[in-house]
């Protein structure tokens, strides 16, 4: 159906930066919940699971009701136990934080109970009564799989069509491997389609192999959720020399593959997102002694966020602020980044030059967006290559929807998993007449 | 503050303690090596594990009570008086009391007939007894046998064989008395009028700590059975405060009080001396963690005595028992609201969430805010929102003064006094 993950990747030399709890330890931290009403944490997960709901059933030892809480809101829910950044959603809005006390490690509560629900084999959800609709999903990763689950609950068939060999999206392909390595999202994805009545078609570009007219003859309706396109360009001398890689392409790579790095001495990562903050921990990890990122504006404003970039900082990284490539050098591979400051307005400062040493260069400055796929589509809205929908995933066009990154531009899991959820009902509203119908 | 350095000397019914803390009579008081190397670890007195005919003991012996993740935040056994030979026993009690002649054995006593009762305690006293401790409180194993609590729970009988310790014995002899009654005060009489010079309570209450969920026995379980044992740890100590403080307050008792039950911190003990006991004893605290715990209690004793300016324990004892009235005695003109400092306030809405679901609907979420409002017109005074409120000082409990004169129920039933209009009562 889908490649398995190869056992020998170079993602395989990173340890989980936050440890897995063990009973105990999970136990006191569940008994530390305050349990608040109206809980601020909820509201601030994108997919509202009902957080004290589900560390006080760790604290009781039902683990079992505890897992559960979790995936009825969010089927992804052991994946964003690790991947979500917690510390800006529900860790950050925990008011112990207010009380300048730890806040409560939810993350590693609700990875506590889901790997345990994992292990112990627990199923809870089970495919609706078939409704003889067929529903089709262009893309495999967190969007899809999270609507494509919600809708076997409701009994519709699923179809669901990925160009790569691998499936899973950026959660198999993207995710930081001290975060969650490919194995593991393999497994969740594994553990999602269990509920069965989900046809996965690896190796199927919509548009190529497949025409988007005839999606439309075959399937009552039409999730898209494709994500991102390829690394953007920086359009600079000597980009296209050896060394020099688009930071997503080479994640990929490092964690479904091998990245041979026994040469490079020197690395430089062009950009200030997570992304870019992301590949400079995973080349320190991979035991890169230099690491230098080029940033256009300062550590303040950039979007990357702060505790990521913190914890880079321990592990060794360096930042050029204010800094934007001009051309990249070489004889035969890369071999320094030429640099020019930049003002508050990112306008160059004349005669402020410097280069950087890097054998490896990253570009981490954004990703193509897929949303011309659809650009013919009459009452379908691209916007700067984004699917623009209603808040309920709907396109504005009868049977289409779409969520994940390509709607919302780049988010986490738990967005493109609350996203498919809601346009999973949506769907099901329109085709089974359920509740309120788009056209 | 003065550094003055307070006298911890305590005194109960003649026996005299370099300090209040004493290990009462169980598992940590069980031999002379360890009631030696407790004395050297700070403990004021010790009560050894009681003596009688040496038993048979059962495996397992202990179950804890987890609350909230507290491991033993309750605690029970089952096992009985000493498994050793009596002869063991007495040689040790005459070592510790040449090793450590300043402090305290007091010697637990647990047998049947009158001549068993007059030859035990001769043979304790000649080992070098300070003091004996009758023991009618074990409410496991020792009551079927007519022992132990069957004797705390007949004041009559109690009241015989104490009579005949108090004949036989030459050093001063405390009563333990068992929970396991409605009132405790007949029983600390009964033990008055047997001629004891003071009273140790409680002993635990009878209790089953857990039950195994998977096999469907309860715990401690010794093979596919268990049976009932004795309740302790810092779950009980309220019940066992209001015990010691019922006699301490009963005009016509007076006897000194060793207070036992659930004291882990030398801020329990403090709350068993006002309430009236010149010492305190500890068993369940030493068992989790060792007889290190001590330093501490002593530590702290001493720091409170400074706070306060107390200068011995003697100055301590019973200071809280005069407030300790019956519901009749209390002014229901009395007064408070809850007031929530909207600056310490963290938003948790705790108070919300039990105010309506478990308390009188006065506290409600507002607009555009995480800080709850009181509405102090329907506020009766509870306190729970100040016991689930996590920021130390936030919810005080302030008093309103509403005109009207302090009246008690008493006074309102017998002498016609105005009482306020109730609040929330719908």
């Amino acid at each position: 159906m889908h490649a398995p993950t190869p056992s020998q990747r170079s993602e395989s030399a990173f340890t989980d930066f936050k440890l897995p709890l063990l009973r105990d330890a999970a136990v006191a931290e569940a008994n530390r919940c305050l349990f608040c009403h109206d809980a601020p944490c909820i509201k601030a997960c994108p997919t509202a699971i009902d957080i004290p709901q589900f560390i006080r059933k760790i604290a009781t030892d039902n683990v079992r009701g505890s897992a559960k809480t979790i995936f009825e809101s969010n089927i992804l829910g052991m994946s964003c136990a690790r991947v979500c950044p917690v510390e800006v959603l529900c860790v950050g809005a925990c008011v112990y934080n207010d009380l300048e006390q730890p806040p409560i490690a939810i993350g590693q509560l609700q990875r506590y109970a889901t790997d345990i629900a994992y292990a112990e084999g627990w199923r809870y959800f089970e495919a609706g009564p078939s409704t003889g609709k067929r529903v089709a999903l262009i893309g495999a990763g967190p969007a899809s799989l999270a609507a494509a689950h919600e809708l076997r609950r409701l009994g519709h068939a699923c179809t669901i069509f990925e160009k790569r060999a691998v499936v899973g999206g950026l959660n198999t392909t993207g995710v930081a491997p001290y975060k969650m390595r490919a194995d593991r999202a393999a497994t969740e994805v594994e553990w999602v389609l269990s509920i069965g009545g989900i046809e996965v078609r690896t190796g199927i570009e919509i548009g190529r192999d497949i025409a988007l007219a005839d999606l439309k003859r075959d399937f009552d309706a039409i999730f898209v959720g494709v994500g991102l396109g390829a690394d953007s360009k920086l359009g600079v001398p000597g980009e296209g020399l050896a060394g020099v890689h688009g930071a997503v392409a080479w994640i990929e790579a490092m964690k479904l593959g091998q990245v041979d790095v026994s040469s490079i001495r020197r690395a430089a990562v062009i950009g200030g997102g997570n992304t870019a903050i992301d590949v400079v921990r995973e080349v320190l990890g991979l035991g890169i002694p230099h690491v230098e990122m080029i940033y256009r504006g300062t550590r303040d404003r950039m979007s990357g966020y702060g505790h990521e970039w913190s914890a880079a900082l321990t592990e060794g990284a360096h930042a050029e602020w204010n800094a934007v490539a001009t051309a990249i050098e070489g004889a035969t591979r890369a071999e320094r980044v030429h640099c020019v400051r930049v003002d508050a307005d990112k306008r160059p400062i004349a005669g402020s030059d410097f280069a950087v040493d890097a054998d490896l260069v990253l570009l981490a400055i954004g990703q193509s967006k897929l949303g011309a796929m659809l650009a013919g589509l009459g009452g379908i809205t691209v916007d700067a290559g984004r699917i623009r929908t209603d808040a309920d995933g709907f396109t504005g066009r009868a049977k289409w929807y779409a969520g994940g990154d390509c709607t919302n531009g780049g988010k986490e899991v738990v967005n493109a998993a609350a996203e498919g959820k809601r346009a999973a009902h949506a769907i099901d509203a329109a085709i089974a007449g359920r509740g309120r119908a788009h056209a | 503050m003065p550094e003055f350095a307070p006298d911890l000397s305590t005194n109960t019914g003649g026996i005299w303690s370099p300090n209040p803390f004493w290990l009462a009579s169980a598992p940590p008081a069980n031999s002379g090596a360890q009631i030696q190397r407790a004395f050297e670890a700070g403990w004021g007195g010790a009560v050894w594990k009681t003596l009688g005919v040496p038993i048979q003991n059962v495996s397992s012996r202990f179950g804890g009570h987890t609350i909230r993740g507290i491991q033993g935040a309750g605690f029970n056994n089952i096992e009985l008086i000493t498994d050793r030979s009596l002869e063991v026993n007495l040689r040790e009690i005459a070592e510790t009391k040449r090793l450590f002649p300043k402090n305290p054995i007091i010697v637990s006593l647990m047998v049947e007939t009158e001549d068993e009762w007059r030859e035990i305690i001769k043979k304790s006293i000649d080992a070098g007894a300070d003091g004996l401790e009758l023991n009618f409180g074990c409410p496991h194993g020792m009551c079927e046998r007519g022992m132990g609590s069957a004797v705390g729970q007949e004041p009559k009988i109690n009241e015989r064989i104490t009579a005949w310790a108090v004949k036989y014995s030459t050093v001063p002899v405390l009563v333990k008395l068992t929970p396991n009654v409605s009132d405790i005060v007949p029983h600390g009489l009964a033990a008055k009028r047997g001629g004891a010079h003071g009273v140790s309570l409680i002993n635990t209450i009878k209790s089953i700590i857990s039950v195994d969920i998977d096999r469907f026995v309860p715990e401690p379980r010794v093979g596919g059975l268990s049976t009932n044992g004795g309740y302790c740890g810092a779950a009980v100590k309220p019940i066992a405060l209001h015990m010691v403080a019922a006699l301490a307050r009963e005009k016509g008792f007076g006897l000194p009080i060793s207070g036992i039950g659930g004291i882990s911190n030398w801020r329990d003990a403090v709350e068993f001396i006002l309430l009236g006991s010149s010492t305190v004893q500890v068993c369940t605290e030493v068992m989790l963690r060792g007889y290190g715990v001590v330093e501490d209690m002593i530590d702290g004793l001493e720091n409170y005595m400074r706070t306060h300016g107390f200068r011995t324990i003697p100055d301590m004892i019973g200071k809280a028992v005069p407030a300790f009235q019956e519901w009749g005695d209390l002014d229901l003109n009395y007064e408070t609201v809850a007031k929530i400092d909207t600056d310490e306030c963290i938003g948790c809405q705790l108070c919300v969430a039990a105010c309506h679901d478990g308390a009188h609907q006065c506290i409600h979420p507002a607009e555009g805010t995480r800080v709850p409002r009181v509405d102090e017109s329907e506020c009766v005074g509870c306190n729970l929102c100040q016991i689930v409120c996590p920021v130390p000082g936030c919810i005080t409990m302030a008093e309103v003064d509403n005109g009207f004169t302090p009246a008690t129920w008493n006074q309102f039933v017998h002498e016609g006094m105005k009482l306020r209009p109730k609040k929330g009562a719908h």
